[in-house]
């Protein structure tokens, strides 16, 4: 386990250097970033001696290098607008971040399960090819579009639920968080639905696929036999058996959720990382746009590898190296 | 030209499948077709060209659908948005340019996907390994996030959007490629065809790629409404086309500024436009997908 663990924090790393130079070389070397931070009137040698104070006079391996020894001390830079660190306000923006995707996680969930155990059981008939269907509608429907839609009718239609920002924002455990307050909950409740409907698409499917697998098996047949009611052989014998691909899928549900939020937060005006992403790339805050970059990737790194893991604690047939006993 | 011929009756074929097998499939192709042939004739059916500010009368800025321009020459069935632009036009346009990127993306997504996937599962070793991480690397990240931070660093516009679109998507296509490959190569007519000291060029070509097109064939049409979706998308975000050029996102989002001014058809229209086309992109690539699955072929 330890060896494997190695392995992947290793590749991992790799990864991530990779990443971080591809980013570095593309935001940097494509302009030149004293023509947005110097006015035109400076003169040759005052352009000069910003680019030295800058460190851009540097070969630009030079510069990598200074910029991955920053990174080794969580230094992503200072944004040009703020003038705030960038780890600062990237940290400041997660907590809305993270609490608008376990929202969002728990609605697909709520919707995603129940109509994708109806469809996999009733496989074949009317209500699954209507399910199906309902479920290529939900991800045909583009995701900022469809936000908008839901604000056109529920905000400034039926006035029934703000529409933009976090609302009230409390405290639990020390973290700002707008799911302690009612106001809160009535804030979060449309940009999660409108986030959630994608994902929900992707369970429905999936549920509805792993329970058709599961219930033609010979246990499920044992069960039948036995005489035990349709209800208790898919929630206790079916439900049980496909909870190794749901976790699976965790991980790119999650990847989803933060991808996906982006356009999610830009569209409700939600204060999170992706809404500072977008309004860094329209302001050009080069900083902040390749602190977000390198946030997230970490983020992915992790959230794959955790789940690479889980998987093998879960289910005992798929060896730590890799292969299948 | 007898290759020819047989790849139009198989190409009916299947049509004539999807028919019988599942009409509402059918017709979304039907109305998919028609929705291509469309935007295709834009500038021949449309009443105005909406970018061209000779035809575009200021003062019929935010018409409601039906309404009758001020010369009385055009009926804006859909309404027009604040420049005073038919909306149907500009739909048509926009979806013209949704349809020409993301067929573009997808077509070389297709061919450079489908080799690295071929000469993965032919040389096998080291070039197997190299295509495939790169691979793996790429799949651990949702594609709208790979286009997003391409178009983050390079910038709006046309070609950028469609490398950016060909970057994230072209795994796909070699996955399946590569996994179809390995099953062919293992079949006889591999072993013969090589035995004939064939070039490796016609081995992979005219040999392996035709006996695994069919799984392509269906990630394609997949990956085409994703990348409509993206592009949409991004440009909303003003991340896709320059703000000169006709698209959908864009409309999206200049019909989101009037969401306060009850203009809403600003809003629907475009966004209904796009929806018919990826739903239906997608509906005949799922019924693509059950009838050339030999699990579920009846």
């Amino acid at each position: 386990m330890a060896a494997y663990l190695l392995q992947r924090v290793s590749q991992a790393v790799i990864v991530l250097l990779l990443v971080s130079l591809l980013i570095f070389m593309g935001v940097y070397a494509i302009g030149d970033p004293l023509e947005l931070l110097i006015s035109p009137e400076t003169t040759e040698q005052d352009m000069a001696l910003a680019r030295a104070a800058l460190g851009l006079d540097k070969p630009i391996w030079v510069q990598y290098w200074l910029y991955l020894k920053g990174l080794l001390h969580g230094d992503l830079g200072v944004s040009f607008v703020y003038n705030t660190p960038t780890i600062e306000l990237i940290l400041q923006r997660l907590p809305a971040t993270v609490e608008l995707g376990l929202v969002a996680f728990l609605f697909s969930l709520i919707i995603g399960l129940p109509l994708g155990l109806i469809a996999g059981y009733y496989s074949d008939k009317p209500v699954d090819d209507a399910i199906m269907n309902g479920s290529i509608f939900m991800f045909s429907l583009p995701n900022f579009w469809q936000g908008l839609l839901l604000i056109l009718v529920f905000a400034v239609s039926l006035n029934w639920m703000p529409a933009g920002d976090r609302g009230e924002v409390g405290t639990f455990l020390g973290i700002p968080t707008s799911l302690v307050t009612l106001d809160g909950w009535r804030h979060i409740f449309l940009p999660a639905f409108n986030l959630a409907l994608f994902n929900a698409a992707l369970i429905i499917r999936l549920t509805r696929s792993s329970i058709q697998e599961v219930m033609s098996s010979e246990y499920i047949r044992y069960a039948r036999a036995k005489g035990l009611t349709n209800r208790r052989i898919l929630l206790r014998h079916a439900f049980r058996n496909i909870q190794i691909p749901l976790v699976t899928v965790l991980g790119l549900e999650l990847g989803n959720l933060l991808a996906y939020g982006i356009i999610t937060e830009t569209v409700f005006d939600w204060p999170g990382m992706g809404q500072l992403l977008i309004n860094s790339i329209r302001l050009s805050d080069r900083p902040v746009v390749v602190g977000y970059l390198l946030v997230v990737v970490t983020l992915f790194i992790i959230i794959n590898m955790v789940v690479d893991v889980l998987y093998t604690l879960l289910d005992p047939r798929i060896k730590i190296d890799g292969g299948r006993a | 030209m007898t290759s020819l011929i047989a790849k139009t009756l198989g190409a009916m074929g299947l049509v004539r499948m999807m028919r019988t097998r599942s009409p509402f499939a059918f017709v979304c192709l039907i109305i998919l077709t028609i929705v291509c042939l469309m935007s295709a004739a834009a500038p021949l059916i449309a009443p105005q060209d909406p970018y061209d500010n000779v035809q575009v009368d200021f003062f019929d800025a935010n018409l409601s659908p039906g309404s009758v321009s001020a010369n009385g020459a055009i009926t804006y069935i859909l309404g027009t948005d604040a420049l005073g632009r038919d909306l149907f036009s500009a739909i048509l346009y926009g979806l013209r340019t949704s349809l020409t990127i993301s067929g573009l993306a997808a077509i070389l997504a297709l061919v450079i996907g489908s080799l690295a996937g071929l000469s993965s599962a032919f040389f096998r070793g080291f070039t197997e390994t190299v295509i495939m991480r790169a691979v793996d690397i790429k799949l651990g990240f949702p594609t709208i996030l790979v286009a997003l931070i391409i178009m983050a660093i390079f910038g709006a516009g046309f070609f950028n959007l469609v490398v950016a679109l060909v970057l994230a998507q072209w795994p796909y296509y070699a996955r399946t490629a590569r996994s179809a490959a390995l099953v062919e190569m293992g079949q006889e007519y591999m072993d013969a065809a090589r035995c004939l000291e064939l070039p490796v060029r016609r081995l992979i070509l005219v040999h392996l790629l035709p006996n695994c097109l069919p799984p392509l064939l269906v990630v394609f049409t997949l990956q085409l409404a994703h990348a409509a979706a993206i592009e949409a998308s991004l440009s909303f975000l003003g991340l896709g086309v320059s703000i000169e050029q006709p698209s959908l996102g864009l409309l999206i989002a200049n019909g989101s500024k009037e969401i306060l001014s009850g203009h809403d058809w600003q809003l629907i229209f475009p966004g209904l436009a796009l929806v018919i086309l990826i739903f239906t992109i997608n509906i005949v690539g799922d019924r693509l997908r059950r009838i050339l699955n030999p699990k579920e072929r009846q």
